[in-house]
């Protein structure tokens, strides 16, 4: 049950949230977050979304991460997913 | 697929098992992830093999239905088994053995009305197609599903509808994780030296709420995401505390997690619910204010008082290690039916049912792990 992944928020009808989740699209509840808005990442948890991906904070992790990669070793020239996310 | 393929990044992940190598020397460290979700990604990325011998991963309590103990499964079966009774669960809670064999999937067999559901609105969406039948909610789980719980409740008194009520179970993460570090090792427990803590517990909690417990034990804790690259860098962050002598609650999950966590979800929780004194959790025993219950405000639609339930203790199944295995003190390939009595197609015990539970994940992924490659 804690098993989740980011959805992407396609609509937004009153306090419900069509998301994108692992390719499928389903309707959610929205009633636990304020300020959702398409094109938004929520993390889904049995039918709600209980938090907003903060982008910010996103690319900051990423970075963080590889740029230890760097300093520890420079990056082999096979690597597919660079320092940033794949367009979502 | 965007904020999960570049957590599972094979080249970060060597560069952290590289750092986590060159780090965690020069003594044992004993980390135990206290979430199933976490034990589950462990298991089905291999991530303890790219642990040095010095790390090891105990796996925590942090399973909804492994923790619920029989007595409380027997309750919602005899009130599933009652006239005029519809009760709703998530699908996790039907194969969990209760006592003399039963679960909630035989009695469905033998004619209870048990639905599945996914969401608490699914549950409160039969109250309307069922009018003339009394819907009872089998809440479960930790601060992740409490949330959804508290809206339905809401829902439901704004609406005076009177074939609703919940069951309620939910249990607190931070008291069960101050029990757990609580133990030194002397007493039939583990002594752990640091806390993966769970990532989506904390987007309703905050990471200020495991802040008392990292105080008061002196040991770290750091709240992870779920990908790999998310559980390896907690490693390292959790060595590296433990290796200055440090012990703070770090936010390794801050892309979804807030110190003060989802205020919204808090307040509808502080509305709905108050404190039990005690709650009884399967291997660890009853902890004290560790457990939710419907406040006064919402007593009509406390399933345990409309229905009259009452709670009995009942052991585990003799051959079953689930408590010592919720208490990380037993790993599911030391319990003698691992994998033969017990599998998840026939689980004698609640570790080997939900994905998230350590005998369910160790059968999925790790089996042959201790097995010699014949090949």
């Amino acid at each position: 049950m804690c098993l989740a992944l980011p959805a992407k928020v396609l609509g937004i009808t009153g306090e419900t949230g069509t998301v994108e989740l692992g390719g499928v699209e389903i309707d959610i509840s929205l009633a636990l977050l304020d300020d959702v808005q398409p094109g938004d990442y929520v993390v889904v948890h049995v039918g709600f979304a209980l938090s907003k991906i903060d982008e910010a904070e996103a690319r900051a992790t990423l970075a963080a991460l590889h740029a230890a990669r760097q300093a520890a070793a420079p990056p082999p020239p096979q690597h597919r997913n660079g320092g940033e996310e794949a367009a979502g | 697929m965007k904020h999960v393929d570049a957590y599972r990044d094979p080249v970060l992940a060597k560069t952290l098992r590289a750092a986590i190598a060159e780090e965690a020397t020069g003594r044992r460290y004993a980390l135990m992830e206290f979430c199933g979700g976490h034990t589950h990604a462990i298991c089905r990325y291999g991530l303890e093999d790219l642990l040095p011998p010095t790390v090891t991963m105990i796996h925590g309590p942090g399973c909804p239905v492994c923790v619920l103990p029989i007595g409380r499964l027997d309750m919602a079966i005899e009130l599933a088994l009652r006239p005029g009774v519809i009760l709703a669960t998530y699908g996790d809670m039907l194969r969990v053995p209760g006592s003399n064999g039963n679960s909630l999937l035989k009695a469905k067999a033998a004619g209870a009305d048990i639905r599945m559901v996914y969401s608490t609105q699914a549950a409160l969406d039969l109250t309307e197609k069922h009018p003339d039948r009394q819907v009872v909610f089998f809440a479960i789980g930790f601060e992740t599903t409490t949330p959804p719980t508290a809206v339905a409740l809401a829902h439901a008194k704004a609406k005076g509808l009177r074939n609703f009520t919940v069951f309620c179970n939910h249990v607190l993460t931070p008291p069960a994780i101050d029990a757990i570090m609580a133990t030194d090792g002397t007493d039939g427990g583990i002594r752990i030296d640091g806390v993966v803590g769970p990532g989506h517990v904390s987007t309703v909690i905050g990471t200020g709420a495991y802040e008392e417990a990292a105080d008061k034990h002196r040991r770290p804790i750091v709240i992870s995401g779920f990908e790999p690259i998310d559980v390896l860098e907690s490693v390292l962050r959790l060595v590296r505390q433990i290796n200055r002598g440090e012990a703070r609650v770090e936010n390794g999950f801050s892309r979804a997690v807030r110190r003060d966590g989802n205020a919204k979800a808090l307040a509808l929780i502080d509305q709905v619910f108050g404190l039990r004194d005690s709650f009884e959790w399967r291997g660890l025993g009853a902890i004290p204010h560790s457990a939710l219950q419907l406040t006064d405000a919402y007593a009509d639609f406390d399933a345990e008082r409309r229905f009259g339930l009452v709670h009995r203790t009942v052991p585990d199944h003799k051959a079953c290690e689930c408590g010592d295995i919720l208490r990380g003190v037993k790993r599911p390939s030391d319990c003698k039916v691992f994998g033969n009595a017990c599998t998840p197609d026939n689980p004698l015990g609640s570790c080997m049912v939900s994905p998230e539970g350590a005998c369910a994940a160790f059968y999925l992924y790790g089996r042959f792990r201790d097995v010699a490659a014949t090949a």
